[in-house]
């Protein structure tokens, strides 16, 4: 597991209050761990504040997964 | 014609304990919440002491102590402000004690209960972190729950989210009064046949640096007992200074009386009586000979239809700040006249401190238990009063009392007044 993929499932499963075996990849924040559309923004910017990156509006929209986090981080901290 | 309301349910989170029993044997044996404060730099401002909740991390000893993770989990607990995790306690406690359940009983009971919380200030807290975070770091790192944890009505909104109501969702911010007239407004939604049963009352945390701070500048609390908080909340007494901010929520159930005779509800009082008016005087202070406040209490006896022999307590304002105590007790002088001394007035915030918007609905509370139980509760620390009266300010011990109803005064900011009335259920 990716540097990037440990650090994204630690804070998925503190920020959603979920079980660490649901963080798959494939994990939709909303249809599989129970977030609603404030907990997405929240998270997004946890991320932003976490690798230090910016993820503009419109990038945010299509994180939808726990693996969308994770391409979007991989490849703005190279 | 207007339906009967009672009381079923009663929820506190106070600075004397969690827990409506405890709260209330608290107050009784004269017991109080202040205490130096110690959460956040206070070492420039004027004022060093408050009547905070008790925590069960700094009491773990103590039975009554505030445990937010009995009432959500601290991921959810740091998305509101503290003045909404006291009013959803005190709510929980209030419908668990009154039996009424509406999820459980479908959507008839949903749609007839509603909630009307209020709160006087709302999340202070809350605004102050958000402004340094949009200072120091900019709007992009605002949280998206800055605003649904300060909004007043959220309260409101969070309870009834919570416990399936889905009646009339209100709320009332009025200063120092939200208390009472949340609990007189609920009441008329109630009578009016809006509603068979309402959640309401008030919360807040204002114990901050911004609200302690702020509420120096305007004069209004103590400075002089820093060393001695106990002390520091002296409702008529000479050596009073201003008053102390305390903390909490007040939460009762309220509900249309056949509607609660129906299920075999317990009944603790009828609402009988609520009375509003407006000083139209001045921003802080109150009006003359208190007149604004002495309307509210007329209108509140009139709409009881009691005569005022048959009132026995009065839980005053009492705020301990030098003006008010004394036009308080002239008003309630004027209303009872020659009945004055038969009556036993005493302020509760001698040991709570002000709870701001949800110091009418402790009030209330307390003065529904003290019609329980035939006790008034003491004012505290009334060593020389300021002030010549034939009410019994009940100084430093709880008395008992025979009556057919009590009275709880609250008055705000602004010029509002309100006033309560609470008999026994013939």
């Amino acid at each position: 597991m990716s540097d990037v993929m440990a650090r994204v499932k630690k804070m998925v499963v503190e920020h959603l209050d979920v079980e660490e075996e649901k963080v798959t990849d494939n994990a939709h924040f909303i249809d599989d761990l129970g977030a609603d559309s404030l907990d997405n923004v929240e998270l997004v910017m946890a991320f932003e504040e976490e690798f230090d990156i910016e993820i503009p509006d419109d990038a945010a929209e299509h994180i939808q997964t726990v693996g969308d986090a994770v391409k979007f981080i991989s490849e703005k901290v190279g | 014609m207007q339906r009967r309301v009672v009381v079923t349910g009663l929820g506190l989170v106070t600075p004397v304990g969690c827990g409506v029993e405890a709260a209330w044997s608290n107050i009784l044996a004269g017991r109080s919440g202040a205490r130096k404060i110690e959460n956040f730099d206070v070492s420039d401002i004027a004022c060093k002491v408050a009547a905070p909740v008790p925590r069960k991390s700094e009491f773990p000893d103590r039975a009554d102590a505030f445990d937010p993770d009995d009432v959500m989990s601290a991921r959810d607990a740091k998305r509101i402000d503290d003045f909404i995790l006291y009013s959803i306690a005190a709510a929980d406690q209030a419908l668990a004690d009154a039996k009424w359940a509406p999820k459980e009983l479908g959507e008839e009971a949903q749609y007839r209960t509603g909630v009307m919380i209020g709160s006087g200030i709302g999340g202070l807290q809350t605004v102050y972190d958000a402004s340094i975070t949009l200072h120091e770091k900019g709007p992009r790192r605002l949280s998206p729950f800055v605003i649904p944890s300060m909004l007043i009505n959220l309260a409101s909104g969070q309870t009834s989210i919570r416990h399936g109501l889905k009646g009339p969702n209100h709320s009332v911010v009025t200063a120092c009064a939200t208390g009472v007239h949340a609990i007189g407004d609920a009441g008329r939604l109630i009578a009016h046949g809006d509603a068979d049963v309402m959640v309401a009352g008030g919360g807040e945390a204002a114990i901050t640096r911004l609200g302690i701070a702020a509420f120096v500048a305007c004069r209004a609390m103590t400075t002089g007992f820093n060393d001695t908080p106990e002390k520091a909340s002296r409702p008529y007494d000479k050596d009073r200074d201003g008053f102390l901010m305390g903390e909490g929520a007040g939460v009762v159930v309220l509900e249309e009386y056949e509607h609660a005779k129906a299920r075999g509800a317990k009944i603790y009082a009828e609402l009988r009586g609520y009375g509003l008016s407006g000083d139209a005087y001045h921003i802080t202070s109150p009006a003359p000979e208190g007149e604004g406040g002495h309307r509210a209490m007329v209108a509140a006896l009139k709409n009881s239809g009691l005569d005022v022999s048959d009132i026995g307590y009065v839980n005053a304002h009492g705020t301990s700040t030098p003006l008010g105590d004394e036009l308080e007790v002239m008003a309630v002088e004027k209303l009872l006249g020659e009945h004055a001394s038969n009556v036993l007035m005493s302020s509760t915030k001698s040991a709570t401190g002000h709870l701001l918007g949800a110091a009418g609905a402790i009030e209330a509370i307390f003065s529904i238990l003290a019609l329980r139980d035939g006790m008034a509760p003491p004012t505290l620390n009334l060593d020389n009063p300021s002030v010549e009266t034939k009410l019994d300010l009940v100084p430093h011990t709880a008395k008992p009392f025979e009556a057919k109803a009590v009275m709880s005064n609250s008055f705000g900011f602004g010029g509002t007044n309100a006033a309560v009335i609470f008999a026994k259920v013939d």
